[in-house]
């Protein structure tokens, strides 16, 4: 659900710091990581750093991954760590929770290596899949009416309003932009006179850099930008999720980005309530088996507690600064969810002392309820109850270049990582 | 909207005179194109051309890119590296191009000349000349930026075979070097990201691909440039082209570590990165590593690489599969959509 990648701060200029990324090096907004210095390791989303990660854990995960073989070989050996935890297990059904694992997961393959006991199943983590279409619309609606310039993240541009999505109302001539950070948002303001909204989807991961951008717009009193804001919260979803007698889940692989926000210990009490032991796991294919490993392990012992795998990231609290920034900018209310309904305490809206910021308002618009694509099992295969090749419209009506469902849109959807990276037979 | 004021004459700009057909256009085009074109000769309504021997290649491309100009390279660059690499490709060497110009009016001049300069510095480097071309002005606010035409024709390399109907299993295929740079540079220049170590791989593939074909002849199958879409999607083209089944090594890929850095912060799949100055090539597997060895001491070919083969043809279900570096093995399909910075 949430890219990072890991930086080390090279230079540090008031809130923007230049962050090297292996052979790059790529300015960073440092406005949630106040405690940054330089040579840090930060966690790099959108332009934002994150949060400070454990420096000496990045580097010995960056040694390992360094060369093709020590890859290969570190591997293979969570390979056969992995089936040796499964041995003799009745099957078990692990949720990937995030969409950023389900694409790590498809792309590398990892579903082939497992044992014939061990299932995993693509969770609601990807913000595009679960943004409902009627807030779609708002935003469509907004840029065909020429009243600001639609800005957002390049997830957005596809997916599908009722009528249109945004880049058919750009083919109509309505303004919209694809931007890599939230920053680009805020300077487009700055520079222009015309009015600039952006449309802010994700979960806890980009919400503080939402927040952050907020706050500087209001400390520049920029009168001509304001913000869409369609964020999620995770635990509720999971929350939701759980409570399902019908859900047959034995283990949640919690997602790394969101979990360096809110800490591991947001899943403890679901763990404990539904005894579902959850593992927080970073983004490697490595990171990946290891937190299998994890809850097969407390599997076999009758555990369900919470184990972080992503140690290099995730601390127990997550982060205090990024945790303020959305507390200090965002109310908590419910939420609908596509394919979930609606979903009590999970969504953001703006703090009243915020909402000259808040486009909604500035612009009247009201989301409408609108009804899922006929035949779409988009609904069960986000809460995990269905598989993609379950679904009768998917690789048939149902293609990346067509989608039909929210999970065949984004490049990180169940469906759309099923399709594109399918495994191969023979 | 830029401003007029700032000290620039009015003849600093484009104007729809420039584009009108009198005599201002023809003091524009001996003034501004003509000294670096000397293949247009005498500026007849067509260019006569005398090819010999083995026959032609005749291409056309149109171009647009935002920003005009990112590290590495520029519209004018690859307004003729696209189209002499198409030529390439083919077995052919190129020969001549034309040039079409659509520029807005209002377009400052320096930009217009640093363009055409840019044309007339690659078309030599390529050893291709210039023989015919247009210029067409259209109003402020028709258009952002500059639409180039280029149209390439190229005199087949006597020997080269190629077509998709000659793959067979147990061919390899080649990639002439590390991929998906162009695609990273222009983003990072347009999102103002400032990844300036990334130069876009932007070139003319003409000597690499004509050293192939005029060496092995017909070993050399078939070729293509991946431009749009990437490696992964000229790899389906070719298995859907020739009925065949392709294996990749993900290891075996050419990607500087700064692209794949990049594609990992912005969320994008190398293999599906536009290059412009790369090459794929499949030869008869017995000829390969003379291939990669001829490759690898040309200038620019220094980092060919053989990344899979050709295991069967005739299939009804032509597929790229590719064995992961995690030792596991996926599909490889088509790019479905182009892909933009994203958050997840």
């Amino acid at each position: 659900m949430c890219l990072g990648v890991p930086g080390k701060l090279e230079d540090i200029n008031g809130d923007i710091g230049a962050a090297r990324v292996g052979a790059i090096t790529t300015p960073v907004n440092l406005m949630l990581t106040p405690e940054a210095r330089v040579g840090d390791f930060v966690m790099v989303h959108a332009g934002f750093a994150l949060k400070v990660m454990d420096g000496a854990a990045v580097a010995e995960t960056l040694n390992i991954y360094k060369s093709v073989a020590q890859t290969r070989s570190r591997l293979d050996e969570m390979c056969a760590r992995l089936n040796e935890t499964a041995k003799g297990l009745a099957p078990v059904n692990l949720m990937e929770v995030c969409g950023t694992h389900t694409v790590a997961i498809a792309r590398s393959g990892i579903k082939a290596r497992l044992p014939a006991n061990v299932a995993l199943i693509s969770g609601p983590g990807c913000p595009v899949c679960v943004t409902p279409v009627g807030e779609i619309d708002m935003a469509v609606e907004l840029a065909l009416s020429r009243r600001a310039r639609v800005v957002s993240f390049g997830d957005m541009l596809r997916v599908p309003g009722s009528t249109l999505n945004l880049e058919a109302a750009r083919g109509r001539g309505a303004k919209v932009d694809i931007v890599y950070s939230p920053g680009q948002a805020l300077a487009m303001a700055g520079r222009e006179e015309e009015e600039i909204v952006f449309l802010a989807v994700g979960f806890e991961t980009t919400a503080p850099i939402i927040a952050a951008a907020v706050k500087t717009a209001a400390a520049a009193d920029l009168a001509n930008f304001s913000v869409l804001v369609s964020h999620r919260l995770i635990p509720p979803a999971l929350d939701a999720l759980l409570s399902d007698p019908n859900a047959l889940l034995d283990g949640l692989i919690c997602p790394g980005h969101v979990s360096t926000v809110i800490g591991w210990q947001a899943y403890d009490g679901l763990a404990r309530r539904y005894k579902v032991p959850c593992a927080v796991a970073g983004f490697e294919p490595g990171d990946i088996l290891e937190s299998i490993v994890m809850l097969l392990e407390m599997i076999r012992a009758g555990q369900a507690g919470v184990a972080n795998q992503y140690s290099r990231s995730v601390r127990r609290e997550g982060s205090q600064p990024a945790r303020q920034a959305i507390e200090e900018v965002f109310n908590v209310v419910d939420g609908d969810w596509r394919g979930l309904g609606t979903i009590k305490n999970s969504a953001l809206r703006l703090r009243p002392r915020f909402v000259r910021f808040d486009a909604a308002v500035k612009y009247e618009l009201q989301a409408r309820r609108v009804p899922e694509p006929k035949g779409c099992r988009c609904g069960d295969i986000l809460s995990g109850r269905s598989a993609p090749a379950d679904c009768r419209l998917f690789g048939v009506a149902c293609l990346p270049e067509q989608p039909v469902g929210p999970c065949m849109v984004s490049s990180e959807g169940a469906c759309s990582a099923a399709y594109l990276y399918g495994e191969a037979a023979g | 909207m830029r401003q007029e004021a700032g000290g620039r004459r009015q003849e600093a700009f484009i104007t729809l005179a420039h584009g009108s057909g009198g005599r201002l256009a023809a003091e524009f085009i001996q003034r501004r194109l003509a000294p670096l074109f000397p293949g247009l000769g005498e500026m007849d309504d067509a260019a006569v051309l005398r090819p010999k021997g083995a026959g032609i290649a005749f291409t056309t491309d149109s171009f647009v890119v935002d920003p005009l100009f990112f590290p590495g390279g520029d519209i004018g660059r690859l307004a003729v590296f696209g189209t002499v690499n198409d030529l390439a490709v083919q077995g052919a060497k190129p020969s001549w191009l034309s040039l079409a110009v659509v520029a807005p009016e209002g377009l400052p001049l320096d930009i217009f000349d640093a363009v055409i300069a840019s044309v007339a510095a690659a078309a030599k480097e390529t050893g291709v000349s210039v023989v015919t071309g247009d210029t067409k002005v259209v109003e402020r606010g028709g258009l952002s930026g500059l639409i180039l035409n280029t149209a390439g024709i190229g005199e087949m390399i006597p020997g080269a075979d190629l077509s998709a109907a000659r793959i067979t299993a147990g061919d390899a295929i080649i990639v002439s070097g590390p991929i998906g740079a162009h695609e990273v540079a222009v983003l990072s220049q347009r999102h103002s990201l400032g990844f300036d170590k990334i130069q876009s791989d932007c070139a003319q593939v003409a000597c690499l691909a004509g050293e192939l074909v005029g060496r092995l002849k017909d070993a050399v199958r078939w070729m293509r440039d991946p431009t749009r879409g990437g490696l992964a999607t000229v790899l389906n083209e070719m298995a859907v082209a020739a009925k065949a089944t392709i294996e990749i090594v993900e290891d075996q890929i050419p990607i500087e570590p700064a692209v794949q850095n990049a594609a990992d912060i912005l969320g994008l799949d190398p293999l599906y990165l536009a290059c412009e100055g790369r090459f794929v090539a499949v030869v008869a597997g017995p000829r390969a590593e003379e291939a990669l060895r001829r490759l690898k001491l040309r200038p620019g070919g220094e980092n060919t690489a053989i990344i899979g083969s050709v295991t069967g043809v005739d299939n009804e279900h032509p597929q790229v599969r590719l064995n992961t570096r995690f030792g596991s093995r996926r599909i490889l399909r088509y790019l479905a959509a182009d892909q933009q910075p994203r958050i997840c």
